[in-house]
């Protein structure tokens, strides 16, 4: 059975903008992205909202809904009740393009920053062997959908922009350890993941993970094992002394 | 509430969160738990008595290795290779590096940041501070010495064992069982579980590799930790209540507050 439901939405551009109330149609099995569509259809044309693919694999529609970071094709409206509030603004770490879509470039940005993978200089493509073994713990990763819900809830740099320059986020450290943990890649990434990525500003408080709609394991699979993987290198004499190169 | 700063270009940042659900309630409880611990932990050291029951050979987690000429005898099972040190009791020989463990382990550093210093205070809740350096400086960056605390804690745990099994120990001097034995028992298996569920545990056995192919071994192993790893969060609780409780146990019963429940002998 349907229901009017109150909907708080932000409208507006990087100059300005506020929340604004709407009494919209809700239907059984809907989500909050298609509320917004039938908001859309209904009062305000012109609202701006990214999306593509309605089924939590694009990660086009990242917002922030009663404040939680999330996928708005992603958040069912039963999870609400039918007197409850729903607010939807935009992700707040990054710059506003208009109503609920952010530029995101920054993290492109970021991406440009990590060397590509680096094969052994003796190996051509197609010669490439690896064991499935030594490569799925590496292949969590690959499941990143790039909704960038991860950095945009780290609060390294969500509180403090000052630091965007310096730290790459959750997304791209991630990104690092993939790498690092490629049985086939060659480059030392251990000094650029605290110098050049900022991984020592991570202290590991695990919101990157708790909104991951891929249910990705960011800080005990990704961060904390390059974590030690750098204490290895610069921060333990013993290790530095005995550890041979990829093991 | 207001956010710390306004951030141009941004849009919603001008309150904290728009959070509707209790997000204070995790990090209170946290707050509450740790601080709970640590008077207990602070009273318990200073108290420094009714930390042996001969009877039973029950000597308190927090006590143990007593080491020290203040121990009561019959308490060092180890010897008593420092001198009595007067208003220092015994668990400061050994109380440096367990507090190390817990206090670097990437499980409290989460709950303290989070509920100590609300950096942040729960996810998408902005942080009261106008700055922010990470674990980039000192004394954060002495996070990283994580492994060397956890190996200490290998050999703690290994004397708390070592007085598990001397507490299967009856009133007539043979084998016997109470419910202090008991305590003991499931408290070291807590920390054992805790300790070798660590993060720097899960690199060290396996985790560093680049080739699990190669190391057949050390990737069961670091399978293994992986598995305990999972809920490392839940044993750093479980131990830690359970160090307490089995720390309050042996007290009130050295105390004669209570007489130990004997199952056997």
């Amino acid at each position: 059975m349907g229901y009017q439901a109150h909907f708080r939405v932000w409208r507006g551009d990087a100059d300005s903008g506020a929340l604004r109330d709407f009494r919209v149609e809700v239907n059984e099995g809907e989500v909050v992205l298609d509320v917004i569509h039938r908001l859309q259809a209904t009062q305000c044309p012109d609202l701006a909202v990214r999306w593509n693919c309605k089924a939590g694999k694009c990660g086009s529609c990242s917002a922030e809904i009663n404040g939680r970071p999330r996928l708005m094709c992603m958040t069912r409206m039963s999870t609400f009740a039918e007197d409850e509030t729903v607010t939807v603004t935009p992700m707040r770490t990054f710059p506003l393009v208009r109503d609920l879509v952010t530029d995101v470039s920054y993290n492109y940005a970021k991406a440009r920053e990590i060397p590509s993978f680096q094969p052994p200089a003796d190996l051509a493509p197609g010669e490439y062997r690896m064991q499935q073994v030594d490569v799925q713990r590496s292949q969590e990763f690959r499941k990143c959908i790039e909704c960038f819900l991860c950095q945009n809830t780290c609060h390294v740099v969500r509180d403090h922009e000052d630091n965007e320059q310096a730290f790459a986020g959750p997304r791209y450290l991630m990104r690092v350890a993939e790498l690092e943990m490629h049985p086939l890649d060659t480059a030392d990434r251990h000094q650029d993941a605290q110098t050049q990525h900022g991984l020592g500003f991570c202290n590991i408080t695990k919101c990157c993970t708790e909104v991951c709609p891929e249910h990705i394991k960011i800080t005990d699979n990704a961060l904390i094992p390059l974590k030690e993987r750098v204490a290895d290198r610069r921060y333990d004499p013993l290790a530095r002394l005995f550890r041979r190169r990829k093991e | 509430m207001t956010a710390s700063t306004h951030h141009p270009g941004r849009a919603d940042t001008a309150i904290r969160t728009r959070r509707t659900d209790r997000w204070w309630l995790p990090p209170l409880l946290t707050f509450l738990g740790l601080t709970a611990f640590v008077v207990y932990g602070v009273v318990r050291v200073f108290m420094n008595k009714w930390y042996w029951v001969g009877e039973y050979q029950y000597l308190a987690p927090f006590f143990s290795p007593c080491v020290t000429g203040g121990c009561v005898p019959g308490a060092s099972h180890f010897g008593q290779w420092l001198p009595d040190l007067g208003i220092l009791a015994p668990p400061v020989v050994v109380l440096p590096f367990v507090l190390g463990f817990r206090l670097t382990c990437y499980y409290y550093r989460k709950a303290y940041y989070r509920s100590f210093w609300l950096s942040p205070p729960a996810c998408a809740v902005a942080e009261p501070h106008g700055s922010y350096t990470g674990e980039r400086r000192f004394p954060l960056i002495l996070q990283n010495s994580h492994r060397y605390f956890f190996y200490a804690a290998v050999p703690v745990a290994s004397v708390l064992t070592y007085d598990v099994v001397i507490a299967f120990h009856g009133a007539d001097g043979g084998f016997g069982v109470g419910l202090g034995t008991l305590i003991l028992l499931v408290n070291v298996v807590l920390i054992w579980a805790y300790t070798l569920s660590c993060h720097s545990c899960r690199h060290i056995v396996g985790g560093r590799l680049t080739h699990f192919s190669r190391h057949p071994v050390r990737y069961w192993m670091w399978t293994q930790v992986s598995r305990m790893n999972a809920r490392h969060m839940q044993l750093a609780w479980a131990s830690l209540f359970s160090v307490a409780f089995a720390d309050l146990y042996v007290a009130l019963v050295a105390s004669g507050a209570i007489t130990d429940l004997r199952l056997f002998n």
